[in-house]
């Protein structure tokens, strides 16, 4: 064997180190999306041969009234949840950057939901909100004197996009708090104290420091929570689904009509065309998110 | 100052009263969930009076859920999956983003591009063809499946990238002067520094593994190799009245995931910070 170059060397010590990562996420990752492309042009049952669809999958969409509702519902659930956590995150975060006792105990609770898992979690809130016999609406009976008949349904028709969108307010804002608290710790300190000198209240020290300073780390929490709505899947079978874990066109989701398309009527090349609608939601928020940074960085 | 004085204290009966409200709303559904879970199922709804805890607390709620359902055989799935993909997670991420981070070779752009390129791509965009492609493969049904697809993230690469770039590089040069190999400096300089980034890619993955509910639901068919999550739902679409039962089977399920995150969150908030997380 001849003697190797120090660069040919090099590249492989370099390489030894990416291959396990890169060879997994190659097989595993890379070929299924372009797969996942190629497949959106197809129509395919998964045993017989693949036929040429041309863009007929797509033509389809348009037509196709559950897949309107799973899109509606989606845009519907996203609007509604990342103004709301943004908010409650950030104010959390601003509660929990100041001097109080027991700090540590309060940050490490709104964080439990976070990391409970979902199946649980939501076994409890479909008893704390069970349209006749849970705790919320036996509040608003004997304390709210809502007559019964007129007690919310939390899970089915209108409501249940709004008890999802609650929960996930409920559920997310711990984990954007910790991305809100390091952005906090990121403003120097000498700003509030200039700010003061100048007299200052607690609500223009906050309009005119705080929420500038954090307008880089808004941003980021804004993508981020955009794209993880545009993703929901889980949160609508565990509230709304049925036993076998069927959605309703009232609280159907795209991720559940992928899902749906694919391993129960297995038209795989329609549901790939669902997935593709998805892909451009994410991507065009991920080009917003990329001009922001870079407007950003040259400012 | 007496006014600057009495504003402060005011300030702070605010601020005390905005975090017990916030501890409460957060902490309700926990409690609620122990509760319910000693309770039976007669007792659960009881709200005149309501009791925390019942007269008589049923703890074999907690010994019925092994028997009426395989719950022993759904624990130890997850936990040879969440422990497997952890580990997995770790040790290729950080060994690449080593390389990324403090190498030079070529190519380098290149491949890392293909990583960059795939990190907003939801999975679910992409789930369809892996899983048909798994099947050929015949990882269908096999807990094997479930690691191949979660062990290999572009995400924990990026991460560990970051928080690697922020170590000095003189630190590597002085070390390659002193004759250590790569393997080396990697092993016995970066992963000792890496603690907070590590910790928190851990409670990210294995929160994810643990708690992940679609894959497995593709994947894993037959009942034994099923998950505590696929078990626990499974569970609650049969017995969606034992809520005893329910809660028990849930409590139990949290408690690993619980004590990962407060053995390693001391770390999380600087990991968050350091990894540019926060964008």
């Amino acid at each position: 064997m001849r003697k190797l170059s120090r660069q040919t060397k090099r590249d492989l010590v370099a390489y030894s180190f990416i291959a396990p990562n890169f060879i997994g996420f190659c097989v595993f990752t890379l070929i299924p999306i372009i797969f996942a492309f190629a497949l959106a042009f197809m129509k395919w049952d998964g045993s017989n041969p693949i036929q040429w669809a041309g863009l007929s999958n797509f033509t389809r969409l348009w037509k196709d009234t559950f897949f309107i509702a799973a899109f509606k519902n989606t845009i519907i659930y996203c609007v509604g949840t990342v103004p709301l956590t943004m908010i409650a995150s950030l104010a959390l975060a601003i509660v929990l950057n100041q001097k109080v006792i027991g700090r540590g105990v309060f940050r490490t609770l709104s964080f439990f939901p976070y990391v409970a898992s979902l199946v649980a979690i939501t076994a409890v809130w479909k008893m704390l909100f069970h349209p006749s016999k849970g705790p919320v609406n036996n509040i608003l009976l004997n304390v709210f004197n809502v007559p019964q008949d007129q007690l919310p349904q939390w899970f089915t028709g209108g409501l249940v996009l709004f008890s999802m969108i609650l929960f996930s307010v409920w559920k997310y804002m711990g984990y954007y708090m910790v991305i809100y608290l390091a952005g906090l710790q990121g403003i120097s300190s000498e700003l509030y104290e200039a700010a003061s000198l100048d007299g200052a209240n607690t609500w223009q020290k906050f309009r005119y420091v705080t929420w500038p300073q954090l307008s880089s780390t808004t941003f980021f929490v804004v993508v981020m929570l955009t794209i993880n709505c545009f993703k929901v899947y889980d949160i609508a079978i565990m509230l709304a689904g049925g036993g076998s874990g069927e959605l309703t066109t009232s609280a159907t989701v795209l991720v559940y009509y992928i899902y749906q398309k694919a391993f129960i009527d297995w038209d795989l090349g329609y549901s790939s065309s669902v997935a593709m609608v998805l892909f451009l939601m994410v991507l065009f928020v991920t080009i917003i998110q990329f001009r922001g940074q870079a407007k950003r960085e040259k400012a | 100052m007496k006014s600057a004085h009495k504003k402060a204290v005011f300030g702070k009966v605010i601020i005390y009263a905005i975090l017990i409200l916030i501890a409460v709303v957060m902490i309700i559904p926990f409690l609620w969930m122990l509760s319910a879970s000693i309770k039976s199922d007669r007792e659960v709804f009881q709200m005149n009076p309501f009791v925390w805890i019942p007269a008589n607390p049923k703890w074999d709620n907690y010994l019925k859920i092994w028997t009426k359902i395989p719950f022993g055989r759904f624990v130890g799935n997850t936990v040879y999956l969440t422990l497997i993909v952890t580990f997995l997670q770790l040790l290729t991420s950080s060994f690449a983003a080593y390389s990324f981070a403090k190498l030079n070779f070529r190519h380098k752009n290149g491949l890392f591009l293909a990583y960059i390129a795939t990190i907003a791509m939801p999975w679910q965009v992409y789930m369809v063809p892996q899983f048909i492609m798994m099947r050929r493969m015949g990882l269908n049904d096999k807990l094997l499946a479930m690691i191949c697809l979660q062990a290999f993230s572009a995400f924990g690469v990026f991460m560990m990238k970051q928080f690697y770039e922020g170590i000095p590089d003189d630190l590597c040069e002085a070390a390659r002067i002193d004759g250590m190999s790569e393997y080396r400096i990697y092993a016995s300089i970066m992963l000792p520094l890496s603690k907070p980034a590590l910790s928190t890619l851990t409670i990210f993955t294995f929160v994810a593994t643990w708690n992940d509910y679609l894959g497995p639901l593709i994947y894993l068919k037959s009942q034994e190799k099923k998950t505590i999550q696929l078990g626990l739902k499974m569970f609650i679409s049969q017995y969606s009245s034992d809520y005893g039962l329910i809660m028990a089977g849930s409590v139990l399920s949290l408690i690993p995931v619980l004590v990962v995150f407060l053995v390693l969150q001391k770390y999380f908030v600087e990991g968050v910070a350091s990894t540019g997380l926060k964008g």
